[in-house]
């Protein structure tokens, strides 16, 4: 087993339209600040990932964030892993570092993309006037909206409903909506959340239909936001100022997967076995159970796939996902708190920045700096991202213990 | 000479209408298009099967958001036919909580797409509930 890698310093910009800046330097803001709070300077980066899934500009986003802070001629790789980019640009850097190329590396993860509306499914075939067969499958018409959906919300609202199907268990409207209820709640607190609006219940379930059972807030909002982090080897941390240790967390387990195949995967992208997979192996890598989570932010891009993630990341046996919602466990006070940042519904998705925000999520608490939003005493922690087509990553993270 | 066309080629409408599958000789692992080899076993031959017209919805969704140009709200859905799952629409039926229920029985059914300027029709299909639902 190689030595572990820590996150000497990392950062989130505020999440929600950005109008005046542009993609470029918004990133460049999340990543002097993570450079800033590590105590390091680009001198030092010896590696860097930058992930940016709708590139608004020129390509080479890791270039063009050199451009603002620093040409160092480093090394960069730029990622793309749908929104388990993020996860996908600190886990580059950290195989570089487990590798013995590098003490230190920055990973950075942007989005501009406040006011886009549905990202996919946009495609009406307008066609030449005559039914003429194209594509892998001989469609003579564009198929979403004749074969089921190709938006999201659509996609994520028949996946919380299988679960209902396949375990038989009571997971309605109603449920997915308190589950939305109680991310709003928890955005509250978070000064750095794109919406900080707690709902009632009612309006939740009154607001805009979407997609039958996710309403408008029951989705995560296209909105802009960067996030970026700063990793070191152990060896190196041991040379840095007892402050910079007592701050950094470890990074006890990352991990990234892709969809083993399923029966239903061709029809239906499926976000849960290579998630059991991610979590699975997270948990050995770090070699703790889920009992021993203070702390979870998964990945609630709809209300109806946070259910869903509560089994495959093990936080109940199988098919207890909504007694265990039901519960109170996954709220702030409860046994098990879920997206005290208020999730990606209410703090926002800016994709490529997505992994790297939950992450920041869980090191403020393991640092004790979460402020108002504090889970007391948080020791570990855990951050997921599942992105379609598909990539999980899993990183569980611990405090120093300094 | 009016003649027909499916609306994708998993659909033959001949001599009654229902799915075919390219199904992974070595593992049963089917696929609604080419594979160059088997997802599920990476074999490489594969042989055409027919797909059950009757199933059970496993899920679905009642889409009221989508492009312009698409007519809402429509039921997409995921219907799993003797064990192979299907992405279609139910149709004929009101869209809405009351009359979709998870697990309820449906059947194949086509319907027309409308003619084109040369006169030939395409044919789509979804599935509808079952009589007695």
């Amino acid at each position: 087993m190689s030595e572990a890698v820590w996150i000497l310093g990392i950062n989130m910009t505020k999440f929600g339209k950005h109008p005046d800046i542009d993609t470029v330097d918004l990133a460049a803001q999340a990543a002097m600040a993570a450079l800033a709070d590590g105590g390091v300077t680009m001198a030092d980066m010896q590696i860097m990932a930058s992930g940016n899934l709708l590139p608004t500009g020129t390509p080479g986003m890791a270039q063009n964030i050199q451009k603002q802070i620093g040409q160092t001629g480093i090394p960069v790789y730029n990622v793309s892993n749908a929104c388990a980019t993020g996860a996908t640009a600190i886990r580059t850097v950290m195989m570089a570092i487990k590798a013995g190329e590098a003490d230190f590396g920055l990973a950075t993860g942007v989005e501009k993309i406040a006011g886009m509306g549905l990202l996919a499914g946009n495609s009406v075939d307008k066609g030449d006037g005559t039914w003429t067969p194209k594509g892998r499958v001989g469609a003579v018409t564009a198929l979403d909206g004749r074969l089921g959906t190709e938006t999201m919300p659509g996609v994520f609202a028949q996946i919380g409903q299988e679960y209902a199907y396949r375990h038989n268990v009571k997971a309605d409207f109603e449920l997915f909506a308190k589950i939305s209820e109680k991310n709003h709640a928890h955005s509250v607190l978070n000064p750095l959340a794109a919406y900080q609006k707690r709902f009632t219940l009612e309006e939740i379930m009154n607001d805009v239909m979407i997609a039958y059972p996710n309403t408008r807030p029951m989705c995560s909002g296209n909105c802009d936001g960067a996030a970026a982090a700063v990793l070191v080897s152990d060896a190196k941390l041991k040379t840095l100022s007892m402050e910079q240790q007592r701050r950094a967390v470890k990074i006890s387990a990352s991990i990234l997967t892709s969809d083993p195949f399923e029966e239903a995967c061709q029809v239906l992208p499926d976000p849960n076995a290579l998630t059991r997979r991610a979590a699975q192996q997270a948990y050995e890598q770090a070699g703790i159970g889920p009992g021993d989570l203070d702390l979870v932010e998964l990945h609630d891009c709809f209300a109806t796939a946070e259910l869903v993630h509560y089994d495959n990341l093990g936080l109940c046996e199988p098919g207890g996902a909504v007694d265990l919602f039901n519960s109170g466990a996954t709220w702030r006070d409860g046994r098990i708190p879920v997206n005290v940042s208020g999730g990606l519904q209410s703090k926002g998705h800016p994709i490529a920045a997505t992994g790297i925000a939950n992450v920041w999520e869980i090191c403020h608490h393991l640092r004790g700096e979460a402020g108002e939003r504090q889970i007391e005493n948080a020791k570990v922690g855990l951050a997921h991202v599942f992105g379609l087509g598909g990539a999980c990553g899993v990183h569980i993270l611990e405090r120093s213990g300094l | 000479m009016a003649t027909k066309i499916p609306m994708v080629d998993y659909l033959v409408l001949e001599p009654e209408p229902h799915l075919v599958a390219n199904e992974c000789t070595s593992c049963g692992a089917r696929f609604f298009d080419h594979r160059s080899g088997c997802a599920k076993c990476s074999g490489s031959d594969f042989k055409k099967v027919s797909i059950d017209t009757d199933g059970v919805l496993r899920t679905f969704t009642i889409v009221s958001m989508a492009a312009p140009g698409i007519d809402v709200p429509f039921v997409a859905s995921i219907v799993e036919c003797g064990g192979t799952s299907v992405r279609a629409n139910v149709l004929n039926t009101l869209a809405d909580p009351e009359h979709i229920k998870l697990g309820m029985p449906v059947k194949l059914v086509t319907y027309s797409l409308g003619t084109d300027t040369e006169g030939t029709e395409a044919v789509g299909f979804g599935f509808e509930p079952k009589e007695g639902n």
